[in-house]
């Protein structure tokens, strides 16, 4: 254990080239490896990833490991984490960084276990406590209600899934050298049980969520789908993207792909506008770095009132079709 | 007609006011005001719910649900019997207290192996107090079977499981073997409410109790000793909590002066 050494991302590939969070981490990572005095390093796993390595050399990596095989073009969390156990053992690194992506949510818990190591999941934060140089882990608990900080003092590598937008990419370096090596994926066919057959994208009409510099959301309290729709018109008119908290979701209102929440979508708009959303832990996990929340909610009590920096306390049945016609009236 | 094991959470209710849970120094948790109930965490109905779709439609079908507490609340934590499932096992020791995701997962995979026969196992996505997400991952590593998280949707038949796992934007459909271990997130949709039926069966119910050694634990990978990751500390993040209500005599009149307001701060 004590020959574990340097900062491992886990990057991913998206359209043939780094991925944004992957970029994030070796931005982040860097930091970290430079405070510790030990390598940044990137692991690349996939079908047709090997030209990305210079990418990430270039971003940032002294060292780029790249198991390129064509059984690995889709995710499956057998095949994955078998090939990630064979990086990790091979390299040996203090620290594993990864992105908070769909397939770490599946792959990193397992591959933990795997490794007999703990990881913490969607973290905010990452640092080096200075007497220990252990990584201390940022993450929120209780619905985000809460934030806990975590160490893994009994084992290696200290794993960690990073929020998106967490951390900072540096410039991109052409000239920076950097060593790529090849790792053969190993993959026992006869032993892998799962396979992707559909990956099923749906297409959301309008502004995607994570693009929207105004969101307008809605909550439980619209009571309905035909509730929803009384948001589209302010949508339409401050040219924002319609978001949910989750139970509007979960009773079938609205597409579960719209969802704002620790378990959903995490946006960051300049304007939020939450309607009949009672702001609850969950939901403001996914909406709190929106630089301007502004609430419309019958209840005066609304957890959602502490967040916000305009309100209007009052039914959204009457409140909202006289907001969106004097916004239309101002923005024409 | 498959064999299903639900892990289920009794946990304080996560949809109480944020502002009715206080921070525990000490204790390194959080703890509800007098009067939040306990409920099964969230996305474990979800998981009892999984199950009990596949019950529907398949004969002969067996739910075991497996929980490790204490303090149980027997209303509350009979809820998934009185939903449907046919048995309940509480795992209940002071070894498994100060566990971690570790610590659980071992303990709910060596129940699990006392069970015995199974071909799939449902835990919700994550508990919904500490929000860690591992536990599903954990049980299936250490019963050397394929896992799987967030699902939205199970299928077997004639040994194959059908999975739609959700990704950003959709989701994949993956398909397996059982034996397996699914997570099961909220897109899967609302559980069912218990009815009276259910309600009066599960009351004639009783659940079997399972202590560290009925299960033959090794007591050194069991609650805190067991544990790899270390809580050093827990805070609330600051609110600043400025609000400006924009009132008027009418609900209407207060919708037109919130755009008002709004275009005065630059903000459309």
């Amino acid at each position: 254990m004590a020959d574990n050494k340097g900062v491992l991302i886990f990057g991913e590939v998206i359209d043939g080239k780094l991925a944004a969070s992957t970029l994030e981490l070796l931005g982040g990572g860097r930091g970290l490896a430079d405070t510790l005095g030990e390598p940044l390093m990137l692991a690349l796993v996939g079908s047709g990833v090997g030209a990305c390595a210079k990418e990430g050399i270039a971003y940032g990596a002294d060292k780029a490991f790249v198991v390129d095989d064509a059984a690995l073009k889709d995710y499956t969390n057998d095949a994955y984490v078998s090939v990630l156990e064979k990086v990790v053992k091979q390299v040996t690194p203090n620290i594993l960084l990864m992105g908070m992506s769909p397939i770490v949510r599946d792959l990193a818990p397992r591959l933990a276990f795997r490794l007999g190591t703990a990881v913490s999941m969607d973290c905010l934060k990452l640092e080096i406590d200075p007497a220990s140089k252990l990584l201390l882990m940022t993450r929120p608990v209780f619905g985000g209600n809460a934030r806990g900080v975590y160490v893994c003092e009994k084992a290696k590598p200290q794993m960690a899934a990073v929020r998106a937008k967490v951390m900072d990419p540096k410039p991109k370096n052409d000239s920076k050298a950097g060593e790529v090596v090849n790792i053969a994926a190993g993959l026992d066919a006869s032993k892998l049980k799962m396979k992707n057959v559909a990956t099923k994208k749906e297409q959301v009409a309008g502004i995607k969520l994570e693009d929207a510099d105004v969101i307008i959301s809605g909550g439980r309290g619209l009571a309905s789908a035909e509730g929803f729709k009384l948001l589209q018109p302010l949508a339409t008119a401050l040219k924002a993207a319609v978001g949910a908290s989750r139970p509007p979701c979960d009773n079938g209102w609205v597409s579960p792909s719209i969802q704002i929440g620790l378990t959903g979508k995490i946006v960051s708009p300049s304007l939020y506008i939450a309607v009949a959303i009672s702001g609850s832990s969950q939901h403001m996990a996914g909406c709190s770095g929106s630089k301007n929340i502004i609430a419309i909610n019958k209840d005066p009590e609304a957890n959602i009132f502490k967040e916000a920096r305009f309100g209007v306390v009052g039914d959204f049945n009457k409140v909202l079709p006289a907001f969106t016609s004097k916004v239309k009236e101002l923005v024409k | 007609m498959p064999n299903m094991i639900v892990c289920v959470k009794q946990i304080a209710d996560p949809e109480a006011p944020p502002t009715s849970f206080k921070i525990d120094e000490a204790a390194k948790t959080m703890v509800p005001a007098q009067g939040v109930s306990q409920v099964v965490s969230p996305f474990d109905e979800q998981a009892v719910e999984a199950a009990l779709k596949i019950k529907d439609a398949q004969a002969n079908s067996k739910i075991t649900v497996i929980s490790l507490g204490k303090n149980f609340v027997m209303d509350v934590i009979k809820k998934p019997l009185s939903m449907g499932a046919d048995e309940l096992i509480l795992l209940q020791d002071p070894a498994f207290d100060g566990g971690d995701s570790h610590s659980t997962a071992y303990a709910l995979a060596m129940a699990i192996k006392k069970v015995g026969q199974f071909d799939l196992i449902f835990c919700g996505r994550q508990a919904a107090d500490w929000d860690a997400g591992q536990v599903g991952a954990g049980i299936a590593e250490i019963l050397g079977i394929p896992s799987i998280t967030p699902a939205k949707k199970v299928d077997i038949k004639d040994g194959k499981v059908t999975i739609e796992r959700v990704i950003t934007d959709g989701y994949e459909v993956v398909e397996c073997t059982a034996p397996m271990l699914i997570s099961v997130s909220n897109e899967l949709g609302e559980p069912r409410y218990p009815k009276l039926k259910g309600i009066m069966a599960a009351a004639k119910k009783q659940p079997v109790n399972w202590k560290a050694a009925d299960i033959g634990a090794d007591a050194s990978k069991c609650g805190a000793a067991g544990a790899k990751a270390k809580l050093m500390k827990i805070f609330q993040p600051v609110k600043e909590g400025k609000c400006e209500i924009i009132s008027a005599d009418t609900p209407e009149e207060a919708g037109a002066a919130l755009a008002v307001k709004l275009r005065e701060a630059r903000l459309i």
